[in-house]
């Protein structure tokens, strides 16, 4: 199995999941490849990225499985050819071969900054530090089933903080990558939820590593 | 700090078609640059970047030294209601650069349900949204596309307009734009300039008065600007700009595809249809040509389907030449070809087939009228035969469904033509019952009937519009000797269709209308969702305008009209002809079978068309 490691930063992040699909197969063709295509009544090039992200969500470790036409060999420069064409924010990182199924991801880290524009309050780092290290954390989140009710702090793993200036917290965390799957932006709505005091004006989130089920890199 | 922009983004819908950033989108250095366009399009990223006219132009600005050219969309309305909450203006795509820094603001208009987007627009940047209030060079703003063929509505908000093809006039505006920039021109002797270009239009420098009746009186030109201003074409439409290194979207957009052009103008002459005489004369692209373009088109974006654009694409003489390779080049890649606009004949029957080895696409006819003595009325040379069999060939090649497009309210029509359009369904269902291979997908009829609008350069530019309780009262019926459930059955929105003929139709009297619709919420008039026609009626209804006069009334032949000033290059003299033979139901010859002499051969160097 052909893998490529890929990062979707600034702009390119409201790309949706389709659209990212759509974007990686042009690339392909641009650079001069033909991926394999689906067979049946209106085939379609083949490409498969692994935990699809949400909307608005940085990531540097993103991963996409390929396989070109006919086995055709990947050629050594595909990261270039792929970049040359990207759009802004994207960028392949690497590409290689891999024979490890994405369902071993296990975990992942991400970092979420909390922006507070009139400074960070004062009792915010121990405050969150306790909210996160309760019993439970019930939250609601949109699904395809409407409204849901859901505990976020058994799929949370890890928790720190880090002030990075005045106005900016950064958590750091590592969350259940999937079955269940934790989207690190729950822990903002859970802040809004339980310590209302404490909202940021903004937050952001960028996912750092994907972990396998004993916490090492997953590639 | 996140800007308010990024902030913003993530509480909307679709966020991608608001930052840019595409493969293609050019960026420029700033302090290399000493000309800013903001291209605008009174819609959505979505339709506006389906655009070709808009993509030609873009490149066409591009091109010039020292000149950045940047789009800007109409935001939908959750973005719109978060930039005004947050005060963010309207900005351009590829800058981020609020819209009012920029020296010239373009709009390219397509149909008259954008009126609104062009006057809101100007708002959310904070440009002031009439010409008179913009009192220097900067913010100037232009327009053009099909709707610039009769600007009256729009010469309150507009400073000029550039009729016809830009690919030429534009660069020419451009640098005399630059000129007065440099050496500080005032707003007036700019316009007084630009009004010598040729195809460039400037609403101020004619003054309209109206007769007791209501009826224009008089136009007269001012500070010797010319009498009639007449429409640009390209020269050589062959050799012309063409942008095979166009932008491609990140987001889904309508046309998601390589769009080529073919040919210009058509010559079938149907008489409702502007698009028809506006985009003569008829010029055709070489095959080669084309094919070398659609190659790079595609191995430049990575697209996977490519369309023949043109408005009868088997009227295209090299249609064979072109189709033949491209199908080549496109099968083992995988790229699906599609050819909207084909006629119902037999080669195009054998192509169709062809075509669809890569992938099975619709089956659509417009034969816009129900009867033969209509279809012959409107000039619309399709038969109920050729239908049928075009019919029978699809349905025993697997075909299951048609899409039907007819017209309500055409001139002469009467119930009789009405029950034609069921009687022509009808026979399409018996088709498909005796060639059908698969009957138990059954069969799907989707039939759709618009609500006609006499539009400005047709021969039906005289004519009135029917009432829209006349329309309705001829939808029932319709309904009614419909009775198959194959059939499902659409038709236009009544008050859209109104609202578009005031608009197509109007004068100058409706600029304080649009403005008082647009200030009580009127916008995005050409989606459902948004449209509203009650803040229309009562903005004509402030504004003391009676819409039904532009509508029910119809125009004298012996009256000026309010694009009097304006020519396409096909003469009145063409247009009363093809009206008067519409009432004998005497059908006219295509321009390759005969030439009616039109005139629009005359914008031609040597008065030559390609029919």
């Amino acid at each position: 199995m052909h893998r490529l490691l890929f990062e979707k930063v600034g702009d390119s992040v409201y790309l949706s999941h389709l659209d990212l699909i759509r974007v990686f197969q042009r690339a392909f063709t641009r650079a001069g490849l033909m991926l394999k295509h689906s067979q049946g009544f209106s085939p379609k090039p083949y490409v498969s990225v692994a935990l699809a992200l949400s909307v608005g969500v940085e990531s540097v470790c993103e991963l996409l499985d390929f396989e070109l036409e006919n086995d055709a060999p990947v050629p050594e420069d595909l990261a270039q050819r792929l970049n040359a064409t990207l759009p802004a924010g994207m960028q392949v990182r690497e590409v290689y071969e891999s024979d490890r199924k994405t369902k071993e991801l296990t975990y992942l880290t991400a970092r979420l900054v909390l922006e507070y524009d009139r400074g960070i309050p004062n009792d915010a780092r121990e405050g969150l530090q306790t909210l996160f290290s309760g019993e439970s954390l019930v939250v609601s989140k949109h699904s395809k089933k409407g409204e849901t009710e859901t505990d976020i702090l058994p799929m949370l793993r890890s928790f720190s903080l880090e002030q990075l200036c005045d106005t900016e917290l950064a958590i750091r965390c590592t969350v259940c990558a999937q079955n269940p799957t934790l989207n690190p932006m729950l822990l903002v709505s859970a802040i809004e939820k339980y310590r209302p005091d404490l909202r940021p004006d903004f937050a952001s989130c960028r996912r750092l590593e994907i972990l396998d089920a004993e916490g090492k890199t997953f590639r | 700090m996140t800007d308010l922009l990024h902030r913003i983004l993530p509480q909307v819908q679709k966020p991608a078609r608001y930052v840019g950033g595409e493969y293609n989108a050019v960026i420029k250095d700033k302090s290399q640059v000493s000309l800013r366009v903001a291209f605008c399009f009174p819609d959505t990223y979505e339709i506006g970047m389906s655009n070709v006219g808009m993509r030609i132009l873009y490149g066409v600005m591009n091109a010039m030294e020292g000149v950045w050219c940047e789009r800007v969309f109409a935001p939908w309305g959750d973005m719109e209601e978060a930039m005004r909450r947050n005060g963010l203006p309207l900005y351009a795509l590829e800058s981020h650069d609020p819209v009012r820094d920029f020296d010239m603001i373009a709009f390219s208009i397509g149909y008259e349900m954008a009126y609104s987007n062009i006057v809101n627009m100007l708002d959310l940047s904070g440009v002031p949204v009439l010409a008179k209030d913009r009192s220097s060079l900067e913010n100037m703003v232009f327009a053009g596309g099909v709707c610039a063929y009769n600007p009256e509505p729009l010469a309150d908000f507009i400073d000029f307009f550039s009729l016809g093809e830009g690919e030429e006039s534009t660069p020419e505006i451009l640098e005399l734009y630059r000129t007065a920039k440099e050496e500080d021109w005032s707003k007036k002797a700019f316009l007084c300039a630009v009004a010598k270009i040729p195809g460039v239009y400037v609403p101020s420098l004619y003054e309209h008065t109206y007769a007791p009746d209501g009826t224009l009186a008089e136009i007269v030109p001012l500070e010797g600007a010319p009498e009639r201003v007449e429409k640009r074409i390209v020269q050589d439409f062959d050799r012309s700009y063409f942008p095979i290194d166009g932008i491609v979207p990140n987001t889904e957009i309508v046309h998601d595809r390589t769009n080529l052009e073919v040919f210009r103008g058509c010559i079938r002459g149907c008489r409702f249809c502007q698009a028809g005489f506006c985009y003569r004369p008829v010029r055709e692209r070489n095959a080669d040509t084309i094919l070398e373009q659609a190659k790079a088109c595609l191995d430049n974006s990575g697209y996977q389907e490519v369309t023949l654009a043109s408005l009868s694409t088997s009227d295209y003489k090299q249609l064979e030449q072109l189709a033949s390779p491209l199908l080549d080049y496109c099968e083992p890649r995988k790229i699906n070809v599609s050819l909207p606009s084909l006629r119902a004949d037999n080669f195009s029957r054998e192509l169709m087939m062809k075509v669809q080895k890569v992938r099975k696409s619709g089956l659509t006819f417009a034969p816009e009228a129900g009867t033969q003595r209509l279809r012959d009325a409107i000039n619309k040379n399709v038969t109920e035969e050729e239908i049928l069999e075009t019919c029978a060939t699809a349905f025993s090649g697997g075909w299951n469904s048609v899409k039907l497009y007819f017209m309500l309210g055409l001139p002469t029509e009467t119930d009789e033509d009405v029950i034609g359009i069921a009687q022509l369904t009808q026979k399409i269902i018996h088709t498909w019952r005796e060639h059908a291979v698969n009957k138990k997908r059954g069969l799907s009829i989707n039939l759709a009937t618009a609500y006609f609008v006499p539009k400005p350069f047709t021969p039906f530019q005289w004519e009135k519009q029917i009432s829209k309780e006349e329309y309705l009262r001829r939808v029932r019926l319709l309904k009614e000797h419909l009775n198959s459930r194959s059939v499902d059955y659409r038709y236009h929105e009544a008050d859209l269709s109104v609202l578009e003929a005031v608009m197509a139709r109007g004068d100058r009297r409706l600029g304080p209308v649009i403005l008082e619709a647009v200030r009580s919420g009127a916008r995005m008039d050409g989606w459902n969702e948004y449209f509203r026609a009650d803040l229309w009626e009562r903005a004509f209804s402030v504004c003391g305008v009676d819409a039904a006069y532009y509508t029910q009334r119809g125009f004298e032949e012996s009256e000026i009209l309010p694009w009097n000033t304006i020519s396409v290059g096909v003469s009145r003299d063409f247009f009363l002809r093809e009206r008067h033979r519409a009432y004998e139901a005497r059908i006219s010859a295509d321009c390759r079978t005969g030439c009616g002499g039109c005139g629009a051969n005359k914008l031609l160097e040597g008065g030559r068309c390609d029919a």
